[in-house]
This record gives C-alpha cells, sequence and structure tokens, in this order.
C-alpha cells in the first residue's frame, strides 16, 4: 500500500485576518457601517453630536469667569469676541457657588454640613457596602440619627441626647414587661413610655441638663438652610424616617387583620394617587391649620414632613415588592421553628426583603432627591429657588442658562453616581441569587 | 427611628416659634427676632446678596421695624413669600409683618382679615412694549401677546381692561418676574405689564433699555403696603408709625447723616416728639423713647431708603412721582406726630 | 359505663383578648380603627378651631363667583366672567390634553429608544445611553424650564415674519408657523357646518358636541363595518372554493368614498395661519406652554420607558430570538412579532407607573405658565380667593380620581393580556 496519506502533518502558517476585519477598522465596519441602515443611523448621529457640541462646547469654554454683574461680562465679552451672544458667563457661578451649596447657613459654619454629609457616608457603610465594612460600624449607624440633626441644627447637645434616651426608655420598659408579663404588652409598655418620655418629660431634662451642663453648638435655624444642601438634607430625611414608617405599611397591606389592611391601602394609594406639589401646598398652606391652635412650626419642618409622608407610600410599595420576592419557603421555615410573628419578620423575613429591596429604596430616594426641586414653588430657596433669588439680584438679572447648567450638572453627578451604585448593588444581588 | 427626633425638633421649634396668639409686640420682644415675610426675589424691592444679607426696598421696612422694636436692625428673620403662602403665613403667625410689594385691596382687608398699616410704595399697572412695535397706547393692543406675573392682582386687573375696552388679547402667565423679562426680550410676547415700578426696573437692567418704552396708561392703582394680622392693633400701631416716622423723618429733613446731632435736642418740637427727647410717644406704643430715631438710623429716612434702593442712582433709577412728598406734588403725607 | 362528660365550659376572661389568637386579631383592629377615627376626630376639630380663629368656615359659595382672569388655552368657551368652577374645569381638560399628549409621545419615544439602546450600531446605542442618563438623573422641573426657554430663545419671533425681506419663514407650503409663541398649524372648518350640540345647559360644566364630528365618527364607522363584511364574505369563499377574491380596492372604496362624500357636503377646508397685526391668526394654535411641558414630560418619561423596555428586552430568553432566526425572520420582524409581544407583558405593570408620574408632573406647569387644574383651580383662583383648603383639597380629589382612572383602566388592560397560566 502506498502512502496516499493526504493528511497534513505540520500547521499551516497563521493568516493575519483581512485588514477590514480586526483593528479599529474592523471595530468600525462592525459596529458602525455593518449595513445600510446603520450606516445612515451613524452619519445622523455623527451630525447630531456635532451640532450639538458645535453649539455648546465654544459656549462653555469662550466663557467669562471674573465678574461682579452680568453687564461687566456683557463688556468683557464684547471687548474679547465682539458679541455676547455664544459665550457663557460662569462669573454668577463664581460669585454665588457656595450660596447656591449652603443656601444661608452661616459661613464659619460650613464644616458641619460637610462633615454630616461625611458621616452620612460612613454609617451608610455597613448598609451599602456590608461585605466589607465590619458589621460593628452598625452602632455608628445607630447614632448618626441622632447627632446629624445635632450638627445640622446645633444648639444644646442634651436635645439629641434627650430623643435618643426615649429610645433607651422604651427598650427598658419592654425588656422588663416582656419578661414579667408577655411581649405583646412588653411592646405597648415601650411605646407609651417612649411617648411619654418625648412628650412630657424630656424638655424638662433638656431644660435643667442644659443649665446644669451647657454643652452645645452655635444654633442654625433651619430657615438659613437653602441651596443644595437642603436638597440633600430633605431627601435623606424623608428617606430615612420613612424607612420605618415604609416597613410598618408594608407589613400592614399584607396583614391578614381587614381594618388595618384597608387603613394602610387607604394612605398608600391616596399619597401615591396626588402629585407631590399638592402635599407640599399642604405642607405650607393647610399644616398649621390640622394641629393645635398656636402651635406653628417652621416651612421646611412642615416641609419635612410631608416629604416623609409622600416617601413612606412609595417606600412600602417597594419593600412590598421585596417581600412578595422571598420564597415561601422562608415564612414556613419561620413558622415551623416556633417563632411568633414578630420574632419571624426580625430575625428572618425582613433582613431578607430589605437585602433584596436596597436598589429599589436607592432609586426611591433618587425621584424623591430630584422632586425636592419642587419646594421651590412654595418659596423654599433650594438650588432653583436661589436661582430665581440670585436673577432678581440688580447684579445678576438676565443671566439664565448658566445656573441651570449648573444646577443640572449638580443633580446629574449625585443621581448618576447613586444609579451607578444601585445597579451595582442589583448585578450583586442577581448572582447572590441565581 | 429619625422620626423622634424630628418631631423633638419640631416641638423645641414650636416652643421656639410660641403662640401667634395676641400680643406680636411681646412675642417679637421675647423672641428677639422680628419675622418678616418677603418676596422670593423681586429688583429692587428684596433680594438676598452673595453673603445672604437681604437687600431691599421692602426689606429697609423689616429692618427700621426691628430697629424700632428691638433696637437692632439686624435682628430680623426674613422669610421669602410667594404670592400663594403669603397670606397664610401671615394669618398663621409664621411671620410678624408682610412687606412684600402687596397691594392693598377691600378683600384682602376685610375678607382675609388681614391689616394694611399704611402704603410705603405707590404704584399702579403698566405695560412695556418694544419701540420697534410702533404702539403708542394700550388701546392699541388688539390681538397682542401678554406676559402677565400671576400671582398678583395683576391678572385681574389685565382682564377688567381689556374687557371694558373690548380688545382680545392673549394671556401669558408667568410665575417670576425674570421668567417673563426673557420671555419678552425673546419676543415671546408682544407687551408685558406688571407694576409700573417693576416695570422701570425691569427695563434699566435690559442691555439696550432704549429700545423698549413704558405706555402712558396706567390701568390700576396699586398702592403697595405693609401688613399685619387683623385684631392685633398695638403691633399694627408699631408697623404703622414706624413708616410714617420714616415719612416724617424725609418731611422734616431728619437723616441718618444728621440725626445724632438732631436727637439731642432742637428748636423744632415736632422732631423732638419723633426723635423722643419730648413726649412719651415711645411709651405710649410700648416702646423706648427714642425708637423713631433707631429706626430712621437702621436705613434713613424714607427718602434716603429710596434713593439707596430703587432711586435714580440706582440701576433701577425711579423717579419719586407719585412717592414724593405731599409738599412736593406726591401722595406721601404721614399724620403728625403728637 | 363510662359517661361522657361535656368539656369544662371556657369562661371568657378579659385576658384572652390579648392571648388568645381567635380575639387578638380583632382587638388589633380595633385598637387600630379606634386609633385612627381618634386621630381623625383630633384633626377635624383642631381645623375647626382654627378656622373659626380665621373667619374662614368651610364653604364652596366662592365656585359660583365670576373668576375674572383669562385663560389663554381653552378647549371650551370660557371667559373672565364664567365662574370659578368653569375655570377649573378648563384646566382640568388641560391637565387631561398634556396628560394624554404625554403618554402617547412617551410610549412611542420610550419604546424606540428602548430598542435602540440595544442596536448592534455602537454610536446610536451609546447616544441613546447618554439621552436616558441625561433626563434620568436631573429634575424634570428643570427640564421643564429648560424646555421652555429652548423653545423661547430658539424659535424666531412673529415678529421675523413680516416685512419684505423676512428672517423666519413659514413651512410646509406656507401652511404651518413655528414660532416663539407656539406652533400654529391648519385647522379644520366646515363652511356648511351641522352645528353643535349643547350639553347641561348654561351651568359650569356646559360643553358642547360638534355635530360634524358626530357625522364623520358615524361614517367611519359604518365603513369600518361593511370592511369587515366584505373581508368576513372573501374568508368564507376562501373556504368554500380554495382562492381569495381580490378585495383591496372595495375596501379602499368603502373605506374613502362616504367620507370625501361626506367632507365634500360638510363643505370641508383647511383654515391656514395668517400673520395679522401682532400674532398669527387663523389655524390652530399649539402654544410653546404646551409643547415645552409635553416636550419636557413626554421626553423625561420615556427615558424611564426606555429602560422598562429594555429591561423586558432583555428578560426574553434569548432562544425565542434564536428560534425566530431559524423560521427565517429578519431582526426588525424578530423584534416586531415575537420579543416584544412577549415583552409586553413584563413591561406594561411598570408602565402604568409610569403614566400615573407623567400625569402628576403635568402639575408642574404653572413654572411654564400652562393653565392646567393646579393653574386654575390650584393657582389663580387660590390666590384670588384666598380658600387655602377647599382650592387644595378639591385639587387632591381631583388628581387622586385621575390616577385611579388610569391604574383601573391599565390594570384591566393588563389582565387582559397577561398569560393565563394553567
Amino acid at each position: 500500500m502506498s502512502d496516499v496519506s493526504f493528511v497534513r502533518t505540520e500547521m499551516l502558517p497563521e493568516q493575519a485576518p483581512p485588514a477590514s476585519e480586526v483593528g479599529a477598522l474592523g471595530w468600525v465596519k462592525h459596529n458602525l457601517f455593518s449595513s445600510w441602515f446603520n450606516t445612515i443611523l451613524t452619519v445622523v448621529s455623527l451630525y447630531a453630536i456635532y451640532y450639538v457640541l458645535s453649539g455648546v462646547l465654544p459656549w462653555i469654554f469662550q466663557s467669562v469667569w471674573n465678574a461682579d454683574s452680568l453687564n461687566e461680562c456683557r463688556e468683557i465679552m464684547m471687548a474679547t469676541w465682539g458679541s455676547t451672544h455664544g459665550h457663557a458667563c460662569w462669573a454668577v457661578i463664581n460669585d454665588r457657588w457656595l450660596q447656591l451649596l449652603f443656601g444661608f447657613y452661616p459661613s464659619h459654619l460650613y464644616w458641619r454640613p460637610i462633615l454630616a454629609l461625611v458621616l452620612l457616608l460612613v454609617a451608610l457603610a455597613p448598609v451599602l457596602y456590608s461585605d466589607r465594612v465590619p458589621t460593628k460600624m452598625l452602632i455608628f449607624s445607630a447614632i448618626y440619627p441622632f447627632l446629624m440633626p445635632f450638627l445640622m441644627w446645633g444648639g444644646t447637645i442634651w436635645g439629641p441626647i434627650s430623643a435618643a434616651l426615649g429610645f433607651v426608655a422604651g427598650w427598658f420598659v419592654y425588656s422588663v414587661l416582656s419578661k414579667q408579663v408577655s411581649e405583646l404588652v412588653g411592646m405597648i409598655g415601650a411605646v407609651v413610655a417612649a411617648v411619654i418620655w418625648w412628650l412630657v418629660l424630656s424638655s424638662y431634662f433638656t431644660g435643667a441638663m442644659s443649665s446644669v451642663l451647657p454643652i452645645g453648638i452655635e444654633a442654625v435655624e433651619s430657615r438659613q438652610f437653602g441651596g443644595f444642601m437642603l436638597a440633600i438634607l430633605l431627601g435623606v430625611v424623608a428617606i430615612g424616617v420613612s424607612l420605618p414608617i415604609g416597613i410598618v405599611l408594608a407589613l400592614g397591606r399584607q396583614s391578614d387583620l381587614l381594618i388595618v389592611k384597608y387603613l394602610c391601602v387607604g394612605f398608600i394609594e391616596f399619597i401615591r394617587g396626588v402629585p407631590l406639589i399638592t402635599l407640599l401646598f399642604v405642607a405650607s398652606l393647610l399644616l398649621n391649620l390640622f394641629l393645635p391652635p398656636g402651635t406653628n412650626f417652621d416651612i421646611i419642618l412642615r416641609v419635612m414632613i410631608m416629604m416623609t409622608l409622600f416617601s413612606a407610600a412609595y417606600m412600602a410599595e417597594v419593600i412590598r415588592g421585596g417581600l412578595a420576592a422571598l420564597p415561601r419557603g422562608q415564612y414556613e421555615g419561620a413558622d415551623s421553628l416556633g417563632l411568633n410573628y414578630w420574632q419571624a419578620q426580625r430575625l428572618i423575613i425582613m433582613p431578607q426583603a430589605l437585602k433584596i429591596s436596597i436598589p429599589g429604596i436607592v432609586s426611591t430616594f433618587i425621584g424623591i432627591f430630584k422632586d425636592t426641586t419642587l419646594v421651590s414653588i412654595i418659596g423654599l430657596f433650594d438650588v432653583i429657588g436661589l436661582a430665581s433669588a440670585i436673577r432678581a439680584d440688580t447684579a445678576w438679572n438676565g443671566i439664565y442658562w448658566e445656573l441651570f447648567a449648573f444646577i443640572a450638572l449638580l443633580f446629574f453627578i449625585v443621581c448618576f453616581s447613586m444609579s451607578r451604585y444601585s445597579m451595582y448593588l442589583e448585578r450583586k444581588l442577581q448572582t447572590g441569587h441565581r | 427611628m429619625k422620626k423622634s427626633v424630628i418631631l423633638g425638633a419640631a416641638t423645641i421649634a414650636g416652643l421656639a416659634a410660641g403662640a401667634a396668639v395676641a400680643g406680636t409686640v411681646d412675642d417679637v420682644k421675647a423672641r428677639g427676632k422680628l419675622n418678616c415675610g418677603v418676596t422670593t426675589g423681586l429688583v429692587g424691592f428684596a433680594a438676598p446678596d452673595a453673603n445672604g444679607e437681604w437687600q431691599g426696598f421692602d426689606v429697609s421696612l423689616c429692618r427700621a421695624v426691628a430697629a424700632a422694636v428691638l433696637g437692632d436692625a439686624s435682628a430680623v428673620e426674613f422669610v421669602p413669600t410667594t404670592g400663594k403662602t403669603r397670606f397664610t403665613a401671615l394669618a398663621s403667625g409664621e411671620i410678624d409683618m408682610l412687606a412684600r410689594n402687596t397691594t392693598w385691596t377691600f378683600s384682602r382687608d376685610v375678607d382675609l382679615k388681614f391689616e394694611f398699616t399704611g402704603v410705603n410704595y405707590y404704584d399702579g399697572q403698566g405695560f412695556m412694549v418694544p419701540k420697534a412695535l410702533g404702539v403708542s397706547s394700550a388701546k392699541e393692543l388688539d390681538g397682542a401677546t401678554v406676559c402677565i406675573q400671576t400671582g398678583t392682582t395683576t391678572e385681574l386687573n389685565l382682564a377688567d381692561f381689556f374687557r371694558s375696552n373690548n380688545i382680545s388679547y392673549e394671556p401669558v402667565p408667568i410665575e417670576t418676574n425674570a421668567e417673563a423679562q426673557q420671555q419678552y426680550l425673546a419676543g415671546a410676547c408682544d407687551v408685558y405689564t406688571t407694576d409700573a415700578s417693576g416695570l422701570a426696573a425691569t427695563r434699566a437692567t435690559f442691555e439696550n433699555p432704549g429700545d423698549h418704552i413704558l405706555l402712558p396708561e396706567i390701568i390700576s392703582k396699586e398702592p403697595l403696603g405693609p401688613l399685619v394680622r387683623h385684631g392685633d392693633h398695638e403691633w399694627g400701631d408699631v408697623v404703622r408709625w414706624t413708616l410714617n416716622a420714616l415719612v416724617s423723618a424725609e418731611e422734616l429733613g431728619v437723616t441718618s447723616a444728621n440725626i445724632d446731632e438732631l436727637a439731642a435736642g432742637t428748636d423744632n418740637p415736632e422732631i423732638n416728639r419723633l426723635l423722643g427727647t419730648e413726649g412719651t410717644l415711645g411709651e405710649m406704643l410700648g416702646l423706648d423713647a427714642d425708637w423713631a430715631a433707631k429706626a430712621i438710623k437702621a436705613g434713613g429716612n424714607y427718602g434716603e431708603v429710596f434713593a439707596k434702593n430703587i432711586g435714580e442712582e440706582t440701576p433701577i433709577g425711579l423717579a419719586r412721582g407719585l412717592n414724593a412728598q405731599w409738599t412736593e406734588g406726591g401722595l406721601l403725607y404721614s399724620p403728625p406726630f403728637r | 359505663m363510662t359517661t361522657l362528660t361535656d368539656p369544662p365550659k371556657e369562661q371568657f376572661r378579659l385576658s384572652m383578648l390579648l392571648y388568645d389568637t381567635r380575639y387578638r386579631s380583632a382587638t388589633i383592629q380595633v385598637i387600630a380603627m379606634i386609633g385612627f377615627m381618634l386621630l381623625a376626630a383630633w384633626i377635624i376639630s383642631n381645623t375647626i378651631q382654627n378656622l373659626e380663629a380665621l373667619g374662614k368656615p368651610v364653604e364652596f359659595g366662592f365656585f359660583a363667583e365670576p373668576a375674572s382672569y383669562d385663560i389663554n388655552q381653552r378647549l371650551l368657551e370660557y371667559d373672565s366672567r364664567d365662574s370659578h368652577l368653569r375655570a377649573a374645569f378648563i384646566g382640568l381638560l388641560n391637565t387631561l390634553v398634556v396628560a394624554v399628549l404625554g403618554c402617547i409621545t412617551a410610549t412611542i419615544v420610550g419604546v424606540l429608544v428602548g430598542v435602540l439602546r440595544l442596536s448592534n450600531n455602537w454610536l446610536v446605542a451609546r447616544i441613546m445611553t447618554v439621552y436616558v442618563e441625561m433626563f434620568r438623573n436631573v429634575p424634570v422641573l428643570l427640564w421643564i424650564v429648560l424646555a421652555m426657554a429652548i423653545l423661547i430663545e430658539s424659535l424666531p419671533a412673529p415678529r421675523a415674519f413680516r416685512g419684505e425681506n423676512p428672517e423666519a419663514t413659514m413651512n410646509l407650503f406656507d401652511s404651518v408657523a413655528v414660532t416663539n409663541r407656539g406652533i400654529y398649524v391648519p385647522e379644520f372648518l366646515f363652511s356648511r357646518s351641522l352645528g353643535d350640540i349643547h350639553i347641561f345647559g348654561t351651568s359650569s360644566l356646559r360643553f358642547d358636541i360638534s355635530l360634524d364630528l358626530i357625522a364623520i365618527l358615524i361614517v367611519l364607522g359604518g365603513s369600518i363595518f361593511a370592511m369587515r363584511k366584505v373581508s368576513a364574505w372573501a374568508q368564507a369563499k376562501q373556504e368554500a372554493s380554495g382562492d381569495r377574491p381580490t378585495i383591496w380596492h372595495i375596501q379602499l372604496g368603502i373605506l374613502f368614498v362616504p367620507m370625501i362624500v361626506l367632507l365634500t357636503i360638510l363643505g370641508f377646508h383647511l383654515g391656514f395661519p395668517e400673520l395679522k397685526g401682532f400674532n398669527f391668526t387663523g389655524g390652530t394654535h399649539l402654544r410653546n406652554s404646551l409643547i415645552a411641558l409635553w416636550l419636557a414630560l413626554s421626553l423625561y418619561t420615556a427615558a424611564f420607558i426606555a429602560e422598562i423596555v429594555r429591561a423586558g428586552i432583555l428578560a426574553i430568553s434569548k432562544g425565542q430570538t434564536e428560534a425566530a432566526s431559524a423560521l427565517g425572520l429578519r431582526p426588525g420582524r424578530t423584534m416586531r412579532l415575537v420579543i416584544l409581544p412577549q415583552a409586553l407583558r413584563v413591561i406594561i405593570p411598570p408602565m402604568i407607573s409610569n403614566y400615573l408620574n407623567l400625569t402628576k408632573n403635568s402639575s408642574l406647569a404653572i413654572a411654564v405658565g400652562y393653565m392646567d387644574i393646579t393653574g386654575t383651580l390650584g393657582g389663580i383662583t387660590m390666590n384670588q380667593t384666598g380658600r387655602e383648603l377647599e382650592c387644595v383639597l378639591l385639587l387632591m380629589l381631583v388628581y387622586l380620581s385621575i390616577s385611579l382612572s388610569i391604574s383601573a383602566v391599565m390594570n384591566w388592560y393588563n389582565n387582559r393580556v397577561k398569560l393565563v397560566e394553567r
């Protein structure tokens, strides 16, 4: 048998792929010009990008940074480019950026809101990056809700301490009563004790302690809050406070107790059915009518209350989604261990449901945060309100795009980074479940 | 968990704000601060500057009242209010007085239960048009697009004016002066109507003020003045007579420059009574004897306040017009201090 | 013999209200109810006391008084002598107009962007991502204000159309005028109109229904009915004989001939906008407050809808696409016939809440001076009458009913397209 083997024994030298298929050229061919339709799309897109950038870029970069008024800006523009159109006057931002960020907060105290923000991130770290931060940090997270108002509003340190003592009193009564009588009685007793402490005793305690040991920092009235800081503050308070309310509402909505269920459903659907602006009208026009004659607290607190109620309804829906996503077996498992309702919620259901809900909570926060701009309509000086006020100043009357571009940029940076975080989290949670 | 803190803060704030039932004078003194409602921003009348200090014509009145009552012109909390929230803020006691270009009308005085304590600016609704439009009277505006600032009496006056002259128009309601200005300049409306002072102030900030004219028609009376809650007469008197003191001071030639000299005593008994070196006017109001002197020192007399904030020397450049003293053909006429 | 004894009769004790699960839920509910009622009573009594102190009893009589302000965009006749209730009604219609227009546009743009984000054209996908992120992460109030500013600043004023050598000209054979006061488009006119039916006489809620419109709808309905009959006949014939008769020309005839006859009888013609005096007259005026609000709301909502659509498409398993390719369908058809119908089921529930958000966000109309119900009832009426409680409560009630109706309709639709699982 002759050797007619036609099997090649050595490899052919590798050929380079055609130049049009690799490298930049190949990428362009595959991603931009793969068909005539795609080619048209690409050309149209390129033109659109050129059109937008050719208008916006010169405006942004051929601009005036140092001037004291719009007229001065215009003079500089005339002197430099011979026309006032197509050039930004960033001098207004240069002049007012601190105000846009902090409102009327006393300038020597700017460190306080900044510290509060930094500490907020520290307090959130154990929740947001639970895998990298030690769980012991949660103690700080528990302290933060009392620390933050102290930093922002200032005043005596005994106010927040006395508010915290309410919880201590409640917990103390609970632990005593639940051992001696029963858990339910303990819980009722705890709530009663805490409420009595806050409404009756705490003002005496605060008064007495601050006269004995006057520790405190300079007080800042909430009227002086404003600018971007106000948006963050309103957003954080609304979300922070609405989280527990939202949990209660979500549980209420899922409960078998008909009356409780319908009260919760009614509240949630009512709040979700009306626009936020009407709730803000309530805050600015009606809330004082609903409270006992003579009570009067300032508009920012009233807005905080209404924003909290607003976000509580949305939060309840997010958490309900989290509860619904838990496999039925978790509930049954809790039952089979002999846990009662609250134990099951606290130890089994909530830790998992809340973890699933975090992306939803973050996007609710982004929504609330953006919605805080509506407070400018009822006359609060958030960034947009301040922009109007700046435009009412004789020096800057007539300025427009620069302020709004700056505000849009601020919101974009914050919201975009949060939404990226939320996406990262979603990916992380997804892999955990599959 | 944070709820309690807010409630706690709320109670503290509630206690601090105090009950607003009666005795605003005592409330203000106890608090050591005057809560004064102003606009969220109106060129020349009220706007915060880069340091967050409020400046303007209405603001000066707040400062004068604070100086009269508390002896400190800076002891004022300015509460920005919108057209919607201003009356509620006053009625609920959130602010002690409202100095926010508010027109004195029957229904606001009687139905809404407020008390206007005088007029600090006599205004009227006018029209501004570009010169190029070739219009010389508001009656030629048939079919024009008109920018109006909402939340004031402006839209009502306008509807009445066009209806009674039987001409049609297209209203464009706008929330703030700054937006209206932008629309007007871009030609999105032919006419801009608001109070004549606002028109003049707005025109002054244009790139080319000469291209725009104010039409001769003034279609309404707009007496703008400070107001307080109905029924608290002591407080009403304080605000009313502080305003009158500023007006009288101009009439009597008392300025912030010569007030120290005059406060030592003069030959003019009325000046002496005004500045508290004679008589017990301050005591009658429940204030110090030199209350009016402090009010005048805060920002000068009416004429000085006017000149500093909106007068002809400022970019806004308003003439005194109706707001001149009665001796000079205007309407400012303070009752005598006696 | 043993005797059966009754089990010991259980004595009802007070503590059983707490410890016996049979009674405990009732106890909790009663406590909740009492608490709720106490809270409501407390609020109501406070309100009554406060209103008494202010001397403003709750009454709705002011709604019958003349509003004395003008509204620029009115779908029904209205003038400044009409009542506040009428003004609120006009405002409500304006709210509905912008909400409906916005929802439709947002859906179209949103679906388009959502699909394009998955395009294999890198540049297009990136641009769409930029669009979505830009709109989602900046407050809608800012977008509304910016949209208005862009319209005002970039479009020509009507005076630019004037003169020998105008700076701006009308588009589409002089039929459409795009100005910074809005867009003027031709309107439909009937020279031999049948007139209107007046409903509700002279009350505040009166409105007219055009008989022309009814006639057109009747003829259109009749034509469609006839077309269905024809195609049913063709279907029957096809089943009986095996070949289908050509019917498209009959169908077209049935659709167009009666309509053309009717329009001729009614004297149909277009009314073109014309520059007269200060403004364009004639034609339909789409004010720029409407356009700005419509544009901003729909683009903002479309960014959210795009994300929903994208997620919906990605949720369809890859096997579906591969099966469609195996059947020889082209990518466009695969999307239209296979992916989108399935994705719809995932998409609809979040879409409902976006429609609701859009409707609620339309209350920001006051930022651009669009006279919706917040601008009339919650704006000028409230300012002029000082009746905050009545106005705000009514405003909330109106929005609540709109929201509840939208969710009812959409839920019904959702239930219809839902997969019936066994």
